[in-house]
């Protein structure tokens, strides 16, 4: 069986204006709208569609967190998975550690490929992908663009900052994706009904040998530093009068 | 003393901006002892530059053809080879190559990473944006790790000068180096403008330009200003420009002296990768879009009518 291991993450919601604590202990989410981080979303589609096209059989997906995680497991059901898993922590995770769980479940579902988003929104490390890749001792082919499965290797092309390169990559390997590879799909409300029908096993991380590690400690945290906001100009000739006589232009 | 060893990025023939503001970073460590490792093949020239730059103790050169194409799986076993035991930090830039490339080598050092540095505390404080730049969180490492990784957020700091004589030493790597990722292609790169990632000025459009036609508009702008030319995602999804222009939280951060934001709302994706641009100045058609609560210089009204405007006006002296 050909399989895709997907990484779900909950986070805070793209729409939501995140403020800090007024202590500065954290950023205020009490209340606040989660959803399955938007890359993690496309990856989530990309995998939906390499099923559809017969590259693969079938796709899990994974979540590492607390119970709330279930409703975004669920809605990536909804969206088409297969099955889930929920690994089950009461803890932040760091990307090394969240390597691990997913390295221990890629062996255990033997998969062809994970596909990941290439950065959660919440802490944007931009990290796990390719940490697992390194445990794995497999390829890696981070922030794609296109992806093509033909046989035993992957062909993908990465957003770099000189354009788009292209790889080729053996299976399996991770990929992270970028915000174009797809446009993921809606879920519709009987897709809503059949996906709580689907398989959603929860598992600890120790029982995946894997014992998590605080080694990054988050001392406090603060707005970002305001821009002063500026002056308006009534046409053209003023703004290039205003940046003449700063020195701008 | 913190023994610093940074990735260098380059393109071959000449290093990337970047690694000069990585020095300039890592000099902010106390007691820090900088060392730059190039890989790559043929790239005794870039070795040279890095050696020119004030503040670097030792270049060290890994010259082999296997690291040519800057692959993360080729690249990561040897910077882990040479920092494992020898360094306290291991830096590279946060763009594309060292976001890539950096995770790889901390997994393989068992080192935890730090993400987009755009500050230094102490040589285990830091400062580092999360949530696309809504919150700055101070982060410690943990006392009893012999090694920390971190990518350094360019837009942060400024290049470190030149003036600077290391020593270069060839280095080779006995790691067993992967075939498992291949280079295929890489597209072309229109070499006529400034490069986004450094240039002084910066002039970017968004979705209301329309059309990949009308966003000619844009390069005729920044063709008059020897700028750069960047995109909001908005307008590179819309297809009007190539996906290396975008500027924001998932594309480009930048710092140019002068940004020039057209048809561009500002939302946090975008302001997140403009915020250090020394200048920013914003046209838009809507007086209430949010670039304004940020703009140094506004100016509200239809970008048809103002950019040919603009460009006349500023051709004449």
């Amino acid at each position: 069986m050909k399989r895709l291991l997907v990484g779900i993450k909950r986070v805070v919601d793209y729409n939501v204006r995140v403020r800090v604590k007024p202590d500065g202990s954290g950023v205020a989410t009490d209340g606040v709208k989660m959803s399955i981080n938007p890359f993690d979303e496309i990856a989530l589609e990309e995998a939906l569609r390499l099923r559809e096209r017969g590259a693969v059989d079938e796709v899990v997906v994974v979540s590492l967190g607390n119970a709330d995680a279930q409703a975004q497991l669920r809605t990536a059901l909804a969206m088409g998975a297969d099955r889930a898993w929920l690994v089950a922590v009461d803890q932040a995770v760091e990307p090394l550690d969240a390597a691990r769980v997913l390295l221990a479940l890629a062996e255990r579902e033997q998969a062809l490929a994970v596909l990941l988003g290439k950065q959660a929104i919440d802490d944007d490390n931009n990290q796990t992908g390719q940490m697992l890749a390194a445990l794995w001792n497999r390829p890696q082919a981070t922030f794609a663009s296109k992806v093509e499965f033909e046989g035993a290797v992957a062909r993908v092309t990465r957003e770099v900052d000189a354009g788009l390169q292209t790889l080729e990559v053996d299976l399996p390997a991770v990929i992270t994706v970028d915000l174009r590879l797809n446009e993921p799909r809606y879920v519709k409300l009987p897709d809503i009904m059949k996906a709580k029908k689907k398989p959603l096993e929860t598992i600890n991380a120790a029982d995946l040998g894997v014992n998590l590690r605080q080694r990054v400690i988050n001392v406090s945290f603060a707005a970002p530093a305001i821009r002063q906001k500026g002056i308006l100009v009534k046409d053209a000739e003023q703004l290039v009068t205003e940046m003449r006589a700063r020195g701008l232009v | 003393m913190n023994n610093i060893l940074i990735v260098a990025e380059h393109d071959g023939r000449s290093l990337n901006a970047a690694t000069a503001k990585c020095i300039n970073c890592a000099s902010q460590i106390p007691e820090a002892r900088i060392s730059v490792l190039v890989l790559g093949h043929n790239v005794a020239g870039v070795a040279q530059q890095a050696a020119a730059l004030a503040g670097v103790h030792t270049v060290l050169i890994a010259d082999r053809s296997d690291n040519q194409h800057q692959l993360a799986a080729v690249l990561a076993p040897q910077v882990a080879h040479w920092a494992r035991g020898q360094f306290t930090h291991v830096l590279g830039p946060s763009t594309t190559f060292g976001k890539d490339l950096m995770p790889r080598v901390a997994a393989l050092l068992d080192a935890p990473q730090l993400s987009d540095i755009m500050a230094v505390e102490s040589a285990r404080r830091f400062l580092r944006p999360i949530y696309a730049g809504n919150a700055i969180v101070t982060v410690e490492v943990a006392a009893d790790e012999p090694l920390l990784v971190a990518t350094v957020r360019t837009a942060s700091f400024a290049a470190a000068a030149s003036g600077g004589n290391a020593e270069i030493t060839a280095v080779t790597c006995p790691a067993e180096l992967p075939s498992h990722t291949r280079f295929v292609s890489v597209s072309e790169v229109s070499s006529d403008r400034p490069d986004l990632q450094t240039a002084l000025r910066v002039v970017s459009g968004g979705r209301a330009l329309g059309s990949s036609d009308n966003f000619k508009l844009v390069y005729e702008l920044a063709g008059v200003l020897g700028a750069a030319v960047g995109a909001s995602r908005a307008a590179v999804d819309a297809g009007f420009a190539p996906n290396e222009l975008q500027v924001g939280h998932t594309g480009k951060i930048i710092a140019p002296e002068l940004y020039i934001a057209v048809g561009i709302p500002g939302a946090i994706q975008h302001m997140t990768g403009i915020k250090d641009a020394r200048t920013i100045v914003a046209i838009n058609k809507d007086a209430d879009a949010p670039i304004f609560e940020s703009a140094d210089l506004g100016l509200v009204g239809d970008l048809f009518v103002i950019l040919p405007q603009l460009c006349e006006q500023l051709a004449r002296r």
